[in-house]
């Protein structure tokens, strides 16, 4: 659907030259939610820019659907644009339009008639949830109100690609788990393919299918949201990880624990995928004569199934906790470890 | 009772020259704002990172407004009488003002034009321009919008200006309350007079204040 090759933006600054985007090569499939993450300064807010050439590309090609966006002449440009939608962090409304005059303005643009246009902001707004909220001005709106209106505008003309640039970064935890409700909710009926820039971790988690993570200008690690969240690679992608599933700063209770446990075993369990969604501690201790008590964990839901760690303490007979453990290696998708000494 | 605390004054001339000094200020204030618009957007289309982005044009134009905005406006008069009579036909009377009032405003009026433009989020001429928007589109339907309540403020001051030059305007003969103020008032050492056309100027100033702030307050949504 979307293939980027070899694209470069350098910024020139008083003989300095600034590598904003560095010969990035990327493929974005058709209807999926795609993420992209790093640090303010990575050049992820430059690479979506140059998608739709708000900045120019200094080289490389970009394809959108089969068209080479990167060779067409201003006109055809223009017309390209209205297929390919754009939601900003700081929503950028017209101040002195309305709700429903804002939505219009794409429409407007592209010389739709006053009937159509009518019509399809209403549409629109019923899909965004705005409904009684068309004749306010945005200052009389709130920041999730705003973005809504973003959005809706950004898909006016029923664009191909909705590009997000830090669309939540603005917006409370609350707002923002709304507004990428709305926007998995639109992924979904209108196969529509997202990108979707931010410095949340947890934004990625909760609605891309795949993810890119950026650092100076280039795309350091890719792969499924869950692929990287299991396993990062690169030591920026693990920082990101922990912003979700939190550090090993609190084994010092679990070595504790390990220290002061005379009987039964310590164990790490790995969940992946749909395995979460088994209720595999109370099968475990139904099954085997063992009790299973929790120690700490934390499992979080991403689009393609949860995932998560669980370190468990199981009680038993020694053979008995050996056969839990095999049936558990065995039988499910769990991964497990038997931690023996501290951490 | 009026007559006797203004013994010089006559309705009838005060309301023509009230007339002519009316006349003069939005007719002029017309061509200002047209002008003052096409100027500032050339300023600020061409100026750095504009999207008509031109050295040349944007110095050229900036240094045009600075000079008509340095020359004093009496002596701008002056110097323009020449361009005056070729254009009208005479240089004496409301008429003959206008060119040098139109002048003389509308750099400085482009330059408050220009501010206002500055000041619109640039998000938001992003966001038109990544839905396709034509630069024409964007003047009409986000630039001038956009920065209304500024344009609207910035007419207001340089209506008021206007008055002030139409009155220096007068005195060399364009008529309107300056021009009575001086020839029938000063010269005649009728000072009633003088005081009478103060008065009248000032509560125009006034009116225009007054309109101009509930416009611009009326349209600002922010």
């Amino acid at each position: 659907m979307i293939s980027i090759e070899g694209l470069s933006k350098i910024f020139k600054q008083d003989n300095k030259q600034l590598k904003a985007v560095d010969n990035l090569n990327l493929k974005i499939n058709q209807g999926e939610i795609y993420g992209i993450i790093g640090y303010s300064g990575a050049g992820k807010s430059t690479f979506v820019r140059l998608l739709n050439r708000l900045e120019e590309p200094s080289s490389g090609k970009i394809f959108i659907d089969k068209q080479e966006i990167t060779s067409l002449k201003s006109n055809e440009l223009r017309l390209a644009r209205r297929e390919i939608g754009m939601i900003f962090q700081h929503f950028n409304l017209l101040w002195s339009r309305t709700v429903k005059e804002n939505i219009a303005f794409p429409l407007e643009i592209a010389g739709i008639s006053k009937d159509k246009r009518e019509k399809r902001v209403q549409e629109l707004i019923d899909l965004v949830g705005l409904s009684g909220r068309e004749n306010a001005y945005p200052s009389q709106l709130s920041g999730g109100q705003k973005q809504r209106v973003g959005i809706a505008r950004a898909l006016a003309n029923k664009p191909k690609v909705l590009l997000c640039d830090e669309a939540t970064s603005a917006l409370d935890p609350e707002t923002t788990n709304s507004i990428l409700e709305l926007l998995v909710d639109i992924n979904a009926k209108m196969k529509l393919t997202i990108i979707l820039i931010t410095h949340e971790m947890h934004v990625i988690r909760k609605i891309c299918n795949r993810v890119a993570v950026m650092e100076n200008g280039k795309v350091v690690e890719q792969g499924d949201v869950l692929d990287v969240f299991q396993k990062p690679q690169q030591a920026v992608t693990k920082k990101f990880v922990e912003q979700v599933m939190g550090n090993d700063e609190d084994n010092e209770m679990i070595n504790q624990l390990i220290a002061n446990s005379t009987t039964g075993k310590i164990l790490r369990l790995q969940f992946i995928g749909e395995s979460t969604n088994q209720a595999l501690i109370s099968e475990v201790s139904r099954k085997f004569n063992v009790d299973i008590n929790i120690l700490q964990g934390k499992i979080t839901q991403t689009q393609h199934g949860a995932f998560g760690t669980l370190y468990v303490q199981m009680n038993g007979e020694k053979e008995v906790i050996e056969q839990a453990c095999q049936f558990i290696v065995n039988e499910t998708s769990v991964e497990l470890e038997v931690i023996e000494n501290a951490i | 009772m009026l007559s006797d605390l203004f013994p010089n004054v006559k309705a009838e001339d005060m309301i023509e020259a009230t007339y002519e000094t009316l006349y003069m200020t939005i007719l002029s204030l017309i061509g200002v704002i047209i002008f003052g618009i096409l100027l500032g957007l050339l300023l600020y289309l061409t100026n750095k990172n504009g999207i008509w982005e031109n050295k040349y044009i944007y110095q050229i134009t900036s240094a045009v407004v600075n000079i008509f905005r340095a020359v004093p406006f009496i002596i701008l008069i002056l110097l323009l009488f020449p361009f005056t009579g070729f254009l009208m036909g005479t240089v004496r009377g409301p008429n003959a003002a206008i060119p040098a009032l139109i002048i003389g405003s509308a750099p400085f009026y482009a330059r408050l034009v220009e501010i206002a433009l500055v000041e619109v989020d640039k998000g938001v001429v992003e966001a038109a321009k990544s839905m396709g928007a034509k630069t024409k589109t964007i003047i009409f339907k986000v630039l001038l919008p956009e920065s209304m309540p500024a344009l609207v403020s910035g007419i207001t001051v340089t209506a008021i200006a206007l008055i002030g030059y139409t009155a220096m305007a007068g005195v060399i003969g364009a008529g309107g309350l300056g021009n009575r103020a001086h020839y029938y008032g000063f010269m005649r050492r009728d000072f009633d007079v003088v005081v009478v056309c103060t008065i009248i100027i000032v509560i125009i100033v006034f009116i225009f204040q007054f309109i101009g702030d509930m416009i611009s307050k009326r349209i600002d949504k922010r």
